[in-house]
C-alpha cells in the first residue's frame, strides 16, 4: 500500500550521467537507515558533537543540516559504494515535513543506483512518482494550488491502469511470479487447514514437509534475483578491475581487450599511476574496465594516491582480473595481493607465458579456491578468447542458470524478491526453531504478499479460497 | 391495532444474536423486549450441539469479556470440553464444548426471565413501524398488537422466510419444523431493504441406542477444562465422550446414485450456501476421489438419547438417508429421530448496513446474527450483543460502539460483513484476522473489559477480577524479568527439561522464552516470592514472555494501521464532489460511507489512488476550514 506512513526513497535528481545524483529518504526511519548504510569520514569528531557519549550512532554525528562527508558502505559485505556527502533534516522543517535524510553521490549512475538499492534493503521502500510531494501536502508544506498537482500526478498514473514498474512488467516475469505464489499460496492452504481445521482428516503440516516446501520457494525466488544481478549487469555494465603488481602485463591486457592504446605501457614498473577506466563490450556485455595502479608499499606520494584508488576499485569490483607474471615466481607482492582478493569473484592470468611458466598453479588454487586460472601471452594476444569465455560464463552461466530471457531489471522488482526472499527466509528459520505453524505462517503471509505487490494482487481472499477449493471440511 | 406497551429496545427473534441483544440492552437500563414466535427456540442450538472452535472460541471469549451471556451459558451447561490446536501456538488455541441443548435453552430462557428492565414474550412481529421521518417507532405482531419502541434490533436467523428441503419435498417453516416468519419478510422487501436468499443444512438426528459404539473410535474431551468465562477459575463436570466413524465406498454409492433426488442437485435450492458446511451430497460431488469422509457421533444432551451425526447434513430424501447412514460402520442399525434438511432463508446484504449494525435506509432499525448473512452461534451472539448496544447509545444520542480489527475478532467480523459484504454464509476464522497474534482468546478480558465497563456492561464482580488479573499479571511479569539465578542454581534443572546450560545469571523471564521451559516447571528453581497465581493469569504471563519478539512487531503493525483507522471521514461528504476519484470508487464510497479513511480503503473498488486522493481532499478541506 502506498498510503502507509512508512519510509519511502528515492533518487531525487534526473537520471543521466551527472556529476551527482541524490537520494532522498523521507519518513520515521530516514536516520536510521541513513546511520546503517553511511560511514562519516571522521566518527571520532562526533566527540565534538555530544562530548559525553564517544560511543555515538553514526547519525548523530552527522549534525542537523550540516553536509557530513564520507562513505555509503554495504553493512554486510562491508564493501564501500561510493564516497558521499550526506545531510540529515529534523523533522517538521523538511520538503516532507517527515524526518528526510539526502545523500549525494559522487561517483557514476551506477552507484547511485547501488546506493539506493542498498537504502531499499535496509528498510526503505521506492518512492512512488509524485510521493513525497504528496507527503509534503498532506502534512501541511505545500499550498492548495501544489495539491492539484498531485492529484494529477495520481489520476494520470490510474488512467494508465497500472504504474511505471507494472508496465515493465514482462508476461515471462509475472508468469514466473505466479508460479511461485501458486507453490506458496499451496502451502500456506496447508498451513491455514491445519489451524483451522484440527479436526477434520486432512494430512499433517509437518515440520520436514514445511521446511522442504519453504526451501524450495526460497530457491525459486533465489533463481529469479540472480537474473537481477544479470539483468544489472547488462544495464548497467560488469565492474572488471584489473589487478596485480607493476609490470606484470595489466596495462597490456586493457590494451588488448580494447584493441587500442590507451594507458602508458613502459618497462618501468609503476607507470600507471592512476586509475584508467574505460568501457567495452565484451560478446555484448558492457564492461567497465579499470586498470589500476597496483598495489605495493611505496615512497612515492602520486602513485600512493593511485593505490589508495586500487583498493576502493577492487571493493566495488563485479569482478577481478588477478595478472601474475608466469615468467617469475610469486613474490611477496603477489602474495600479498593475492590475500586482498580472497573471497571474492577473481580470474586468475598466469601472463607472459610465452617467456615460460615459473609459477606453481596448484599454489594458486590452494589460496583461491573459487577463481578460475587461464595462462595467457597478452603481448602476443593469446589465452585472451578464454578469458572472454570465462567473463561470458560469470554473467550468464555458473550457478546462475536461466533458460529464457528473464531479467530482473527493474529496482522496484528487485527490492520486492528480496524483501520476500528474506520473509521466507525468516519463515524457515521460525520452521527451523520448532516455532509453532501459526508463527511461521506468518513470515510466509507476508512473502505473499510482497510478491503479490509486484504483479499487482493481494492476498485477500486467496488463502481461504485455495482451502476450500482443495480440501473437504465441514459439519 | 392494539397499542400494548412502550420499550426502549425491541429486539425481533429470541436465538443467540437476540438473546445477547437483549441482554445487552437491558443490562445498559434501556426498557427491552424479545419477542419471539416460540419461547422454545430461545437460545436453541438448531444445528450442531456444541460452541466455540477456531476463531469462534474466540467470539465466545470476547463476548465474554465484554459482559456478554454465552461463556457464563456454556460454562453452565456443557458435558465436553476440548482445549484445540494446543500443539500449535497461542494465537490459535481454540476452546470448544458440547452443550447440552435443552439445558443451554433452559439456562439461557431462565437467564432472560431474570434479567432486569428485559420481557420475554411469545409473538410473531409481521411489520417494522417507522414515523413521519423515516424512523422506527416500534412494531406489529401477528395478534395486532403494537408496541413502541425507539430501536428495533432484527435477529431472525432462519426463520425468515424460511423453507425446508428434504428430497423432493420443500415445504415453508422455520428451523426444528418451528413457525417461520413470511409476512415480516414481505414487509421488509416493501421497505426497500435488499433481501437475498442464503441456505444451509444439518444433519440427521438419530437415536443413540441403535448405534454401536464399540465400532467407533471414542473421542474424549480434554482432561482440564478451561472454562470459556473469564468468571470461571476451575470447572470440575465429568465430560461425555463423541465418537469417531467413517463414510464408505457404499455410502458414496448410495449417495452418488441419488443425487438427482436431492433438492441441492435437483435445483429446488436458489440460496447460496456456506463453503464450510457442505452437505454430504456436495462433498462426494466436488471431492468424488476421496475415499471417506469423518462423521463425528455427538450427544444432544444428558436428558435426551437423540445424537447429532456431525459431517453429514444433507437433502436427500428420509429413504435415502436411512439407506446412507446405515452404510456407515456402528451406524447399520440406525434410528432416525429427526431427519436431515436443508433451509434456505431471507437474509439482508449486509452492506446495507454501517458498522455499528444499523441500517442504512431506516434510522435506529438494528441488525443482528444470520439476518445479517453471517453463518453460527458465535457469530450471530457476537453481532447480538454490538447490535444491542450500539442501539441503546443511538437512542442516547451517544458515539457508536465500534471495535476494530485490531481489537478485537468482533471488529473483524463485522468490519468483513459491513465493508467487504459476503456472498455466503459467512464464518470467521483465525485466518481472517490479520494481527492474529494480538488478538487471542487468552487476552480477551485484557482486550475489552475496561470498555465493557465503561458501557455499563460489565458488573462490579467482573471487573475487580479484570483489574486484579491485570495487577497479578503485569507484577509477576516484572518480577520474572527482574530475578536472576546462576548457572550453579539452574544447570541441572535445565538439563533435566533437555535444553542447554546457561552461562552467566540469566532472568528467569528469559528461561521461560526458551519452548522446553514453562512456567510451572519453574517452580523447581523459583524461590518464596513466586506467587499463587490462576490458571488464566498464569497463561497470560506464559504466551506475554514466550512470543514477545512476535507479538511486538504486529504491535508496531497495529500502530501503523491505526493511523488510518483514525483519519475521520465526514458521514456527510458526497464523494462525486472529490475530484480525481474513479467512478467506480466514487460510486462505492457513497454506498458505503466509510467511518475512516481505513475503512474506505477495505472497499472492493477503492484503490490505493483513490485512498491518495481522499487523503488529499481531507487536508485541502481541513485548510479550507481554517482560512
Amino acid at each position: 500500500m502506498i498510503f502507509k506512513e512508512d519510509t519511502i526513497a528515492a533518487t531525487a535528481t534526473a537520471p543521466g550521467e551527472g556529476g551527482i545524483g541524490i537520494i532522498r529518504i523521507s519518513g520515521p526511519e530516514a536516520f536510521s537507515i541513513l546511520e546503517k548504510v553511511f560511514i562519516p569520514m571522521r566518527k571520532k569528531m562526533s566527540t565534538a558533537c555530544a562530548a559525553d557519549k564517544s560511543d555515538l550512532p553514526a547519525a548523530e554525528c552527522i549534525e542537523n543540516r550540516r553536509m557530513t562527508y564520507g562513505h555509503i558502505v554495504d553493512p554486510q559485505s562491508s564493501k564501500v559504494i561510493d564516497e558521499v556527502m550526506a545531510v540529515r533534516m529534523q523533522a517538521p522543517h523538511t520538503y516532507t515535513a517527515e524526518n528526510v535524510a539526502e545523500i549525494q553521490c559522487h561517483g557514476s549512475m551506477v552507484s547511485l543506483r547501488n546506493t539506493l538499492a542498498l537504502v531499499l534493503r535496509n528498510g526503505a521502500r521506492l518512492a512512488e512518482p509524485g510521493e513525497f510531494t504528496k507527503r509534503a501536502f498532506l502534512n501541511g508544506r505545500l499550498d492548495l494550488s501544489q495539491a492539484e498537482a498531485v492529484i494529477d500526478l495520481i489520476k494520470a498514473k490510474t488512467d494508465t491502469g497500472f504504474d511505471s514498474a507494472m508496465a515493465q512488467l514482462s508476461g515471462d516475469l509475472s508468469l514466473k511470479i505466479r508460479e511461485i505464489r501458486s507453490v506458496l499460496l499451496t502451502l500456506l492452504g496447508d498451513i491455514t487447514v491445519n489451524i483451522e481445521y484440527p479436526d477434520e482428516d486432512i494430512e499433517e503440516m509437518t515440520y520436514d514437509k514445511l521446511t522442504k516446501s519453504l526451501s524450495q520457494i526460497g530457491d525459486m525466488i533465489d533463481i529469479l534475483l540472480s537474473t537481477a544481478q544479470t539483468g544489472k549487469i547488462i544495464k548497467e555494465g560488469l565492474r572488471v578491475s584489473i589487478i596485480g603488481k607493476p609490470n606484470v602485463g595489466k596495462s597490456s591486457l586493457m590494451n588488448a581487450l580494447l584493441r587500442e592504446n590507451r594507458a602508458i605501457v613502459t618497462e618501468i614498473p609503476g607507470t600507471t599511476r592512476d586509475i584508467i577506466e574505460e568501457t567495452l563490450n565484451v560478446r555484448g556485455i558492457p564492461i567497465c574496465l579499470t586498470d589500476t595502479a597496483g598495489i605495493r608499499d611505496t615512497e612515492d606520494k602520486i602513485e600512493r594516491i593511485g593505490i589508495e584508488k586500487s583498493r576502493e576499485s577492487l571493493s566495488a569490483a563485479d569482478l577481478i582480473i588477478l595478472v601474475l607474471d608466469g615468467s617469475t615466481p610469486l613474490s611477496m607482492e603477489d602474495y600479498e595481493i593475492t590475500e586482498a582478493v580472497q573471497g571474492k569473484p577473481v580470474i586468475v592470468l598466469i601472463n607472459k607465458e610465452d617467456l615460460g611458466v615459473r609459477i606453481d598453479s596448484t599454489k594458486i588454487r590452494g589460496m583461491l579456491p573459487q577463481a578460475q586460472i587461464v595462462t595467457t601471452a597478452v603481448a602476443q594476444g593469446e589465452g585472451l578468447k578464454e578469458l572472454e569465455d570465462i567473463i561470458e560464463d560469470f554473467v550468464y552461466g555458473g550457478t546462475v542458470k536461466h533458460a529464457n530471457s528473464l531479467l530482473i531489471t527493474n529496482v522496484r522488482h528487485r527490492d520486492l524478491l528480496e524483501k520476500s526472499k528474506s520473509s521466507i527466509d525468516d519463515a524457515l528459520s521460525a520452521a527451523h526453531m520448532g516455532e509453532p505453524l501459526d508463527i511461521v505462517e506468518i513470515d510466509a503471509k507476508e512473502a505473499y504478499e510482497l510478491l503479490g505487490q509486484i504483479i499487482g494482487e493481494s492476498v485477500a481472499g486467496d488463502i481461504i479460497d485455495n482451502v476450500f477449493s482443495r480440501f473437504c471440511l465441514g459439519k | 391495532m392494539v397499542f400494548m406497551d412502550e420499550y426502549d429496545v425491541i429486539v425481533v427473534g429470541a436465538g443467540h444474536a437476540g438473546c445477547e441483544a437483549g441482554l445487552a440492552a437491558a443490562r445498559m437500563g434501556k426498557k427491552t423486549l424479545i419477542l419471539s414466535i416460540n419461547l422454545e427456540s430461545v437460545a436453541q442450538l438448531f444445528c450442531n450441539p456444541s460452541v466455540g472452535g477456531t476463531g469462534k472460541g474466540h467470539l465466545v471469549r470476547e463476548i465474554d469479556a465484554l459482559g456478554g451471556e454465552m461463556g457464563i451459558n456454556i460454562d453452565k451447561t456443557f458435558i465436553q470440553s476440548k482445549m484445540l490446536n494446543t500443539a500449535k501456538g497461542p494465537a490459535v488455541h481454540s476452546l470448544r464444548a458440547q452443550a447440552d441443548k435443552v439445558q443451554y435453552h433452559t439456562e439461557m430462557k431462565r437467564t432472560l426471565e431474570r434479567q432486569e428492565n428485559l420481557d420475554l414474550k411469545q409473538g410473531e412481529v409481521i411489520d417494522i413501524l417507522t414515523d413521519d421521518t423515516g424512523k422506527v417507532s416500534g412494531v406489529l405482531t401477528r395478534t395486532n398488537t403494537f408496541y413502541k419502541a425507539k430501536a428495533v434490533i432484527i435477529a431472525t436467523g432462519t426463520f425468515l422466510r424460511g423453507k425446508i428441503f428434504i428430497g423432493e419435498t420443500a415445504f415453508e417453516s422455520g428451523p426444528n419444523g418451528l413457525s417461520p416468519s413470511v409476512d415480516l419478510a414481505d414487509r421488509l422487501r416493501e421497505k426497500g431493504l435488499p433481501l437475498r436468499r442464503f441456505k444451509t443444512g444439518t444433519p440427521a438426528r438419530a437415536l443413540g441406542s441403535s448405534l454401536d459404539y464399540t465400532k467407533m473410535t471414542e473421542q474424549k474431551g480434554s482432561e482440564k477444562i478451561v472454562p470459556f468465562s473469564f468468571l470461571n477459575d476451575n470447572l470440575e463436570k465429568e465430560q461425555i465422550s463423541c465418537y469417531l466413524t467413517y463414510t464408505n465406498e457404499e455410502t458414496h454409492r448410495v449417495i452418488r446414485q441419488n443425487f438427482h433426488r436431492s433438492a441441492l442437485f435437483g435445483g429446488l435450492i436458489e440460496g447460496i450456501g456456506p463453503r464450510y458446511c457442505p452437505s454430504i451430497e456436495d462433498k462426494i460431488n466436488r471431492f468424488a476421489d476421496k475415499e471417506r469422509h469423518q462423521l463425528f457421533i455427538e450427544p444432544e444432551g444428558l436428558s435426551t438419547d437423540e445424537v447429532y451425526i456431525q459431517g453429514m447434513s444433507s437433502s436427500l430424501p428420509e429413504d435415502v438417508q436411512l439407506e446412507f447412514y446405515k452404510t456407515i460402520q456402528g451406524l447399520e442399525n440406525l434410528k432416525i429421530v429427526r431427519p436431515a434438511y436443508a433451509i434456505e432463508y431471507d437474509c439482508i446484504d449486509s452492506l446495507d448496513l454501517k458498522l455499528n449494525l444499523e441500517n442504512r435506509q431506516i434510522e435506529n432499525l438494528f441488525c443482528a446474527g444470520q439476518f445479517n448473512g453471517s453463518s453460527g452461534y458465535e457469530e450471530a451472539a457476537a453481532q447480538g450483543l454490538m447490535a444491542g448496544i450500539n442501539a441503546v447509545l443511538k437512542i442516547d444520542g451517544k458515539e457508536p460502539f465500534i471495535l476494530d480489527r485490531s481489537e478485537a475478532y468482533i471488529g473483524v467480523l463485522i468490519d468483513d460483513l459491513i465493508t467487504k459484504g459476503t456472498n455466503e454464509p459467512y464464518r470467521i476464522m483465525t485466518s481472517r484476522a490479520e494481527y492474529r497474534l494480538v488478538l487471542r482468546q487468552d487476552n480477551a478480558d485484557l482486550r475489552l473489559t475496561q470498555k465493557g465497563y465503561d458501557l455499563g456492561l460489565v458488573d462490579e464482580n467482573r471487573y475487580r477480577r479484570y483489574l486484579e488479573k491485570m495487577k497479578h499479571v503485569e507484577a509477576e511479569l516484572a518480577r520474572l524479568r527482574n530475578k536472576t539465578v546462576s548457572p550453579e542454581e539452574v544447570n541441572d534443572f535445565l538439563a533435566a527439561v533437555g535444553t542447554s546450560p546457561i552461562r552467566a545469571r540469566t532472568s528467569l523471564a528469559e528461561l521461560l522464552k526458551r519452548p522446553q521451559v514453562t512456567y510451572e516447571s519453574i517452580s523447581q528453581i523459583d524461590d518464596d516470592t513466586r506467587p499463587v497465581l490462576t490458571e488464566h493469569e498464569i497463561a497470560q504471563i506464559e504466551v506475554q514472555i514466550k512470543y514477545e519478539g512476535y507479538i511486538a512487531k504486529q504491535l508496531a503493525q497495529i500502530e501503523r494501521f491505526k493511523k488510518l483507522e483514525n483519519k475521520a471521514l465526514p458521514q456527510t461528504l458526497d464523494y462525486s464532489k472529490v475530484e480525481g476519484l474513479r467512478i467506480e470508487a466514487m460510486q462505492k464510497l457513497n454506498a458505503c460511507k466509510p467511518l475512516s479513511v481505513g475503512q474506505a480503503s477495505r472497499i472492493s473498488g477503492v484503490s490505493p489512488a483513490d485512498i491518495n486522493v481522499l487523503l488529499i481532499y481531507l487536508e485541502k478541506k481541513r485548510r479550507g476550514e481554517r482560512e
